[in-house]
């Protein structure tokens, strides 16, 4: 029962006629457990607002089914589902000044005044609008606005807390030094949560757990480190990791007893054929075909490895970031220290055997990582 | 803009002191008119000097009519009466009617709203006179021929599409999140509609009922073919005006400033609201 929470069951919404009309949540499927923070992640469009709003009430699933708290939800009116939310735009009732929004259903439950004004100042100081607490919603910048929509729905107790980008509109620092106490809060309470965001970092800051989405369809649903490890498919690879996933169309062949994967231009990367397990390798020789993808911070310079020509080289404060061109592509590398090269030098990289990500060229399903099996 | 010529702006400023005297003028003339007696009126040439009389509004007070041809017994207060009562009680149904209706098309969005809305706005696309005859001999076979209930029935026409429309805008502009942030904090459908979407759709509410209220007063052609004299509003009443003795221009006007009062108050007392509607934009994240 815990771990199954919230329970999205192939849960589809189409905006217009059903099979008809805009498919905007493609057969989602997912388990949230008590007092877990999820993160849903993806890029502008994908469906992450239909998700949560679907779950909230708002909006009619097209089909499936919304399990909340041992409860079947999908049919129930929003005032039954017993969950707060913060909203991305403008949602603060602009006739109340921010303290009396933010204070709203603790009023309207009837809390003694004493208790509503204390639970309003650590809401407010955790979100750093204590001093905005007396001005009409009318005259806030967008990033208080926020504050005071994510304050509104934190206030309260409710079986779920869905925020659609609370902090989409402030600015880093802050947005930064308010993940950490946001997460504090929600976790000190066993408050369980799904965070819509389309920033990774937030996503791998605050969720136990990420839902990666795109184009209407969940693409992974695993935790931060896994997502990095072992990348369900193409789309999760190369969207989540900074900078992104370097990938390359290979064509495999075996000769002498080595693994040839012919790079584009020519170029071609060799291993010993037991560097991958052999269903691995039984994978990858059936397709002959595949792409690889590997971390930038995992390629290698090495003197044995494939030429490359260094076109960037920028030094971040406390990592290097070099781009060469490489298999008619780019290649993106990064090193811990400040490296010596120049735009035009010569470079060779090397990339070793367990850095590797497989993928199926015409899927884009993860077949391998590292040496053995996806 | 900012390097208009000084020419550029004193042409601007007559052509507006030009609309302004063009619309405002009739007015003022009719306003002074109505303290005159018809001789003064007639003069040749016309001057703005002349002693001011109360015997117009006397007149259409009491309802008896000095024409030359004698004694004219005319009920000018009930005339005004039935157009204070009409256009009320039409612009409270239609508001009663049309703002449920104007939030189920501005935010339910079901299936085929577009059409019904249009629909209904094309009602104010047909001439009157278009409906009318079928309209006379269905309410004279219903028995609401020269009834109250069947002229406001008809002035729904008028006011219903007016207060639809207007009042959707606003409802549409109210930004959907606040109303759900109110419906996840523990409240229904109704409750929010009440709360929330109401109390901010106020100033365009207020809006819509005054534009309803002026075209319902100002309407003429439906109360003309289905009310008769002691139904009908000032607009039609006006007619007895036109004697086969001559024109009471003095009374006409005296007649027109009364019937411009009500409407003329409410724009300047409702003004507010309007400035309001205006500035709820900024509700608008
Ligand atoms: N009310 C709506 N009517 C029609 N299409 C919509 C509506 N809301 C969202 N969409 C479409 O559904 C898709 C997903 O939208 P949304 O869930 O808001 O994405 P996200 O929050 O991930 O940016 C988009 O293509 C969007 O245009
Ligand atoms: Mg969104």
């Amino acid at each position: 029962m815990t771990d199954k929470y919230l329970r999205l069951e192939n849960v589809d919404k189409f905006y217009g006629p059903i099979d008809l009309g805009v498919h905007a949540v493609r057969n989602v499927s997912m388990d949230v457990a008590k007092g877990e923070i999820i993160a849903l992640l993806g890029s502008s469009g994908c469906g992450k607002t239909s998700t949560l709003r679907m779950i909230a009430g708002f909006e009619a699933t097209s089909r499936g089914k919304i399990h909340l708290a041992g409860r079947e939800v999908q049919m129930l009116p929003p005032v039954k589902r017993h969950v707060a939310m913060a909203f991305e735009g403008y949602s603060l009732y602009p006739t109340v000044n921010v303290r009396d929004n933010i204070a709203f259903a603790l009023k309207a439950a009837r809390l003694p005044a004493s208790e509503v004004d204390a639970k309003v100042g650590e809401v407010a100081e955790m979100l750093e609008i204590s001093d905005i607490l007396d001005r009409s919603p009318n005259s806030l910048s967008g990033g208080q606005q926020q504050r005071a929509s994510l304050a509104r729905a934190l206030i309260r107790s409710a079986d779920l807390f869905l925020l659609d980008e609370p902090m989409g509109q402030l600015e880093p620092q802050l947005r930064t030094l308010l993940r950490g106490r946001i997460k504090h809060f929600l976790k000190e309470r066993g408050m369980t949560a799904i965070l819509v965001t389309h920033d990774q970092t937030e996503a791998n800051a605050l969720a136990d757990r990420i839902a990666v989405m795109e184009d209407g369809m969940l693409q992974q649903y695993a935790s931060p480190a896994e997502i990095k490890d072992r990348p369900a498919n193409l789309f999760t690879g190369t969207f989540v990791g900074e900078p992104p996933m370097n990938v390359f169309p290979v064509r495999v062949s075996v000769e002498g007893g080595k693994l040839h994967m012919a790079l584009e231009g020519g170029k071609e990367l060799v291993y010993a054929e037991d560097a991958f397990a052999p269903e691995v390798r039984d994978a990858i020789m059936t397709r002959r075909d595949i792409v690889i993808g590997v971390r930038p911070y995992t390629v290698r310079r090495d003197e044995s490895g494939v030429e490359a020509t260094v076109l960037t080289n920028q030094w971040l404060g406390d990592q290097s970031h070099i781009a060469a061109s490489f298999a008619e592509a780019t290649v993106v590398l990064v090193e811990h220290d400040r490296a010596d090269v120049v735009v035009g030098d010569r470079i060779a990289i090397r990339l070793d055997p367990s850095d590797l990500h497989i993928f199926d060229p015409a899927t884009g399903m993860a077949i391998s990582h590292g040496r053995g099996l996806a | 803009m900012e390097h208009t010529s000084t020419l550029e702006r004193v042409l601007r400023a007559i052509a507006i002191t030009l609309v302004i005297l063009f619309f405002i003028f009739p007015i003022f003339w009719i306003v002074l008119m109505s303290f005159q007696t018809n001789e003064t009126i007639l003069r040749v040439p016309p001057s703005i000097v002349f002693e001011p009389t109360l015997q117009n509004y006397q007149a259409l007070i009491t309802g008896e009519l000095d024409t030359a041809a004698g004694k004219l017994e005319f009920d000018f207060m009930s005339n005004l009466f039935n157009s204070f009562y009409l256009s009320t009680a039409s612009v409270a149904l239609g508001l009663i009617l049309g703002i449920p209706a104007a939030y189920a098309f501005g935010r339910l969005k079901f299936r085929g709203s577009e059409d019904i809305a249009f629909t209904l706005l094309s009602f104010r696309f047909a001439p009157p006179l278009l409906v009318l005859l079928p309209l006379t001999i269905y309410f004279q076979k219903l028995g609401l021929a020269d009834t109250y209930f069947g002229l406001i029935w008809v002035y729904q026409l008028i006011v219903l599409p007016l207060i639809l429309w207007i009042v959707r805008g606003y409802f549409e502009d109210i930004p959907a999140d606040i109303e759900y942030a109110y419906r996840i904090a523990g409240h229904g459908f109704w409750a929010t509609f009440f709360k929330i979407a109401l109390p901010l759709a106020m100033p365009g509410i207020a809006a819509a009922g005054l534009l309803a209220f002026i075209f319902a007063w100002n309407n003429f052609i439906f109360a003309l073919v289905l009310a008769s004299a002691d139904k009908q509003p000032v607009t039609v009443g006006a007619l007895a005006f036109v004697t086969a003795s001559g024109i009471q221009y003095g009374q006409i006007a005296a007649g027109i400033v009364l019937s411009i009062l009500p409407t003329l108050g409410l724009a300047l007392y409702a003004q507010r609201y309007l400035v309001e509607g205006l500035s709820l934009g900024a509700v608008k994240g």
